[in-house]
């Protein structure tokens, strides 16, 4: 009983530090420029069909392509931030809201009309492989994932406490008006912004690919999953969104296993409610 | 009421009324199909309007109006189906369940100053719970769905709604127009005007002396009413119902569109928005049948890209840049 809660706690854990990799993407784009990314999870999806076209068509591991992926997603989040997005930064949440349920219904359909509503798996010679410790047994993709996402997010935390741009960025959260009197280029930094978000984004579904089917209908959940994240963790603190990932991560893997695998959101989201009401500036949030 | 009509143009008394007369008369020339588009359109601009009076007047954003569609929908439709309690006296107990659930995410949200975005969230997961809770509610036939007998031609029981298109129709209608008539008053209304103030400046409102919460608490308490009826509607309608589709969030995006293309905060804009958006799919999707092809995602695609134009190009909807053309408006608005 103790020895398969544990196993079932861990594997949540695991899973969950994935959710948190994506979330802190979500975390990044809205604490830095109060943007909601409600396409949040079908770029998740988007990396996942990546991860697994690479897969099947060069054979190609997905722990390998993880940061190629990453890079190109970069890319394509700093000439959106440039393009379509930018002109959106400080408007109504709404109007937000409404041009990124446009993509989102772009991307997903995309991907339907391309892949199919088939999910799509990567088998890998060692996905059903497993390391038992004690006595628990850890999937070993359910490992590597975590420790991918777990080295993303660490670089991307340094990334923020130590490098320049990093520290121009925080300075653009902080206090905007005054991150553009000492003369940052608040449109490149937000552009950067933009694409590490999207980074996190690429890197989570690349691992994302390896413990779960890539599918469209997938994308509308994660991008709920994120938000819920987001929330329960902090707007705006990264350490929040690691946290709230691997609480929701555990949530659903002890909801599956105990009470029904169709319930498991209603827990996260029963989380959620009792962490807006009691408080709703998040776990690690510092103020509202 | 009476105002909206006084600072409408000739011109714009002219239009409204020559589009009901329009509505009115239609289903004599229109066949089936168009009659089910038309339906669509008045069944959206009627959710629009029962939407835009939260987001657009008392400046509360809700993702989470799907929840309150369901519960109407399932209210009315399971008295039919397991007490035979029919929908014209279903509606009044769809009503307070729907208010009363809307009242309580009010409270929960607004209490505690979760606003924005916080609120938006609050409203989706409430919606998603009660969705996945509906999922394993035996008594409603949990995932399987909920059904009522297929409508024959014959079994036209307008006291049942049940019925033919024609029924559907002018109930549709009469729900647009009953919608956009009590829009029209609210919004001239003391409390349209204490929404404004609300929405425009909460602080100086709150220094006015306007209670913000019960203002809130009014707009849900309506909205989450009319959105509730429309669930009724949407029942008798459909003749089924599965969970994860009165209760999906595709749900509530789908019928804040209409507002929020036509004009938040308008009282034509809902209707202005539903006559653009719905035909617009409809007729999309038979331009590609006509074209031989059948990839349904293309359609979606379209939409997708439309409203990314339109939410860049013409931020605040299509009707105040409609009647600043049209000259719908008294010059001096």
């Amino acid at each position: 009983m103790t020895a398969i809660t544990l196993n079932v706690i861990v594997q949540g854990l695991l899973t969950g530090l994935v959710y948190g990799l994506m979330a802190l993407g979500l975390s990044v784009i809205f604490g830095v420029m109060r943007v909601v990314n409600f396409a949040h999870g079908e770029f998740t999806v988007v990396a996942m069909y990546a991860a697994f076209v690479l897969f099947e068509v060069l054979h190609l591991d997905p722990l390998i392509v993880l940061l190629p992926i990453a890079a190109v997603f970069f890319g394509i989040g700093y000439l959106l931030q440039r393009t379509l997005i930018n002109p959106f930064v400080g408007r109504a949440e709404h109007e937000q809201f409404i041009l990124l349920v446009g993509l989102a219904t772009v991307i997903v359909n995309g991907l339907l009309l391309v892949f199919g509503p088939d999910a799509r798996p990567i088998n890998l010679s060692y996905s059903f492989d497993s390391y038992a410790v004690g006595p628990m047994f850890l999937d070993k993709v359910r490992v590597f994932a975590a420790i991918g996402a777990l080295a993303v997010a660490a670089a991307l935390l340094l990334f923020f406490r130590y490098t320049r741009t990093g520290t121009a960025i925080r300075a653009c959260a902080d206090n905007l008006t005054g991150a553009a009197v000492i003369g940052l280029d608040v449109k490149q930094l937000y552009a950067v912004t933009f694409g590490l978000g999207l980074a996190c984004v690429g890197a989570a579904g690349t691992l994302m690919a390896t413990i779960a089917d890539a599918s469209p209908s997938l994308a509308q959940a994660y991008t709920l999953l994120a938000f819920t994240i987001v929330i329960i963790g902090g707007l705006g603190s990264m350490v929040g969104a690691l946290i709230g990932g691997i609480l929701i991560g555990v949530s659903e893997a002890l909801a599956g296993f105990y009470i029904q695998p169709s319930m498991k959101s209603m827990f996260s989201f029963a989380l959620l409610i009792i962490v807006l009401v009691l408080r709703p500036q998040g776990l690690m949030g510092r103020r509202l | 009421m009476s105002g909206i009509w006084f600072n409408t143009s000739w011109r714009g008394k002219a239009l409204a009324l020559a589009l009901l007369l329009v509505f009115l008369l239609a289903p004599v020339i229109a066949d089936r199909y168009l009659l089910s588009v038309l339906i669509l359109v008045f069944y959206f601009a009627y959710l629009g309007h029962a939407w835009n009076l939260l987001m657009g007047f008392a400046g509360q954003l809700s993702l989470g109006h799907a929840l309150y569609l369901g519960l109407g929908a399932y209210t009315a439709t399971a008295l039919w189906t397991l007490f035979g309690v029919g929908p014209w006296l279903g509606v009044f107990i769809a009503i307070p369940i729907a208010a009363a659930a809307g009242l309580f995410i009010g409270w929960l949200g607004w209490r505690f100053a979760i606003e924005g975005v916080y609120f938006a969230l609050l409203t989706i997961a409430f919606a998603e719970f009660t969705r996945i809770g509906f999922d394993h509610l035996q008594i409603t036939g949990a995932a399987g769905g909920l059904f009522l007998p297929v409508n024959g031609e014959a079994a036209g029981e307008w006291w049942n709604l049940g019925g033919g298109p024609l029924l559907y129709y002018y109930l549709a209608l009469a729900l647009a127009t009953a919608g956009t008539l009590l829009v029209a008053r609210l919004r001239q209304s003391p409390l349209g005007y204490r929404w404004l103030a609300v929405r425009e400046d909460p602080q100086a409102a709150q220094a006015v002396g306007i209670n913000i919460f019960r203002a809130r608490m009014m707009a849900m308490l309506i909205s989450a009413s009319m959105t509730a009826v429309g669930g009724v509607f949407y029942g008798f309608y459909y003749r089924n119902l599965f969970p994860s589709q009165v209760f999906d969030i595709g749900r509530s995006i789908e019928l804040i569109l209409a507002p929020i293309i036509g004009g938040l905060g308008t009282v034509f804009g809902p209707i202005v928005g539903a006559i653009i958006l719905t035909p617009l799919g409809e007729t999309l999707t038979g331009l590609m049948q006509s074209l031989g092809l059948n990839a349904p995602g293309v359609k979606a695609i379209f939409y997708g890209v439309t409203l990314m134009i339109i939410i860049s190009l013409q931020p605040n909807g299509v009707w105040p840049w409609l009647a600043r053309h049209l000259r719908l408006n008294r010059p001096s608005e």
